[in-house]
C-alpha cells in the first residue's frame, strides 16, 4: 500500500500539539499542593541543564570546541551576559577554536 | 492593554533572534535526514513549520523512510515529545487563571524547548503576546533552515553549522545559570543534572532508551527529589 506522507506529517503535528496543549488548556487553576508546586518550579532549570550536557560536546565537530564553548557559556551567564550575547559568544567560541583545532 | 500586549510581542521578536538563528543551524540537519528519508522539500518545510520538535520529527522521518504504519509513526511521536507535557504542565502555572481558552490553544502550538525555556524564566505571570512574538520569528527560523538542508544537502560548511548549533545551549546556560547563582539548592541541582545526565549517556545499560526518554526520567526524578527535600516557600517562586 503507497502511504500519504502528508497524512504521516498530520498525524505527527496532531500527537505533538495534544501534548502541548493539554496540560495547558486542562490545568486552569494555580496548583495549591506544595509538592505539586515546588515539582514544577525546579523542572524547567533541571530538564535545561540535563539537555545542555553532554549534548554540547557531540554538538560541534569536535568535543574540545564543545567544552570550551560550555564553559564560556557557564562563565558569561553567570556574569550577567544576556540570552542573546551567551548565545552568540557560544557560537564565536566554537568557531574559533575550530579554525585552530582543524 | 493594547501597549502591553505589543510590548511583549515586540520583546517576544528580539529574544527570538538567538533561538532563530540557532533553529536555522539545527534544522539543516534535520533537513538533510528529511531528504535522506526521500521526503521532498514543500514535505519537509511543511512538517518543521507545523511539528517544531527536533528529535521527534527526526525519529519520524526514520520511520517513514522505513515504511512504517500511520500509527506506529504517532506512537514513536508521543514517546519522543513526551517531555512537553511536563513542560506544558510547568508553564500552566505561569499563566494568569483567566487566561482565555483561545490563547491556551494558539500558545500550545509552540512549546519547544527553547520557547519553553525563555517563557518560564519571565518574571511573574507570563503574556501570550511573548511567546507570540518568539514564534514569529522562530518559526520561520526552523523551517527554512530545514528547506536549506533538503536543498543543499551537505554542500553547506561543516564548521559554520556546527558553531551555529551551539546557540541553542547558550541560551539554555543563560536561562538557569543566574538562578542557579542566587540559589544553591538550584546550582547542586544543575551540577547533579549534568553528571547523571553524562552518566545515562555513558552507561551502555541505557542505550535503548531514547534520547527524548532520558530527559524525561531524568527530570522527574532530579526534580522530584529536590521537591521533597527542599519544598519552595511561597516568594521563591515569583523569582522563576
Amino acid at each position: 500500500m503507497q502511504r500519504n506522507v502528508y497524512i504521516y506529517i498530520l498525524g505527527m503535528w496532531l500527537v505533538t500539539y495534544l501534548i502541548r496543549v493539554l496540560p495547558l488548556t486542562l490545568i486552569r487553576r494555580q496548583i495549591t499542593n506544595r509538592t505539586i508546586r515546588s515539582f514544577l518550579y525546579y523542572v524547567p532549570y533541571v530538564t535545561l541543564a540535563v539537555m545542555t550536557f553532554p549534548a554540547i560536546l557531540t554538538a560541534t565537530q569536535s568535543p574540545v570546541s564543545g567544552a570550551l564553548a560550555l564553559v564560556a557559556g557557564l562563565a558569561l551567564a553567570w556574569f550577567g551576559g544576556s540570552l542573546f550575547q551567551v548565545s552568540v559568544a557560544c557560537c564565536a567560541v566554537v568557531f574559533l577554536a575550530e579554525l585552530v583545532i582543524k | 492593554m493594547l501597549t502591553d500586549r505589543m510590548k511583549w510581542f515586540t520583546k517576544g521578536l528580539g529574544d527570538g533572534i538567538p533561538i532563530m538563528l540557532g533553529y536555522f543551524a539545527v534544522s539543516i540537519a534535520l533537513g538533510i535526514s528529511a531528504r535522506n528519508a526521500g521526503m521532498t522539500a514543500p514535505q519537509a518545510t511543511l512538517a518543521s513549520a507545523l511539528i517544531m520538535a527536533s528529535a521527534g520529527q527526526y525519529i519520524g522521518f526514520t520511520l517513514i523512510a522505513a515504511g512504517a504504519s500511520y500509527l506506529e509513526v504517532m506512537v514513536m511521536e508521543a514517546i519522543a515529545n513526551a517531555r512537553y507535557l511536563l513542560m506544558s504542565c510547568a508553564l500552566s502555572q505561569k499563566l494568569d487563571p483567566a487566561l482565555p481558552l483561545r490563547h491556551r490553544l494558539l500558545m500550545g502550538l509552540w512549546i519547544t524547548d527553547e520557547i519553553f525555556g525563555v517563557s518560564v524564566s519571565v518574571d511573574g505571570l507570563l503574556n501570550p503576546y511573548y511567546v507570540y512574538g518568539m514564534a514569529a520569528v522562530a518559526t520561520p527560523g526552523w523551517a527554512l533552515g530545514t528547506l536549506t538542508g533538503v536543498v543543499l544537502g551537505n554542500a553547506l560548511p561543516a564548521r559554520v553549522v556546527s558553531a551555529l548549533s551551539v546557540g541553542l545551549f547558550g541560551m539554555f546556560m543563560s536561562i538557569f545559570v543566574p538562578p542557579a547563582r542566587k540559589n544553591r539548592v538550584i546550582a547542586a541541582l544543575v551540577v547533579i543534572s549534568f553528571a547523571a545526565s553524562y552518566a545515562f549517556n555513558a552507561l551502555s545499560w541505557f542505550n535503548g532508551i531514547s534520547s527524548g526518554m532520558k530527559i524525561i526520567i531524568l527530570t522527574v526524578v532530579i526534580s522530584l527529589g529536590a521537591a521533597l527535600l527542599f519544598p519552595v516557600k511561597g516568594e521563591d517562586e515569583h523569582a522563576a
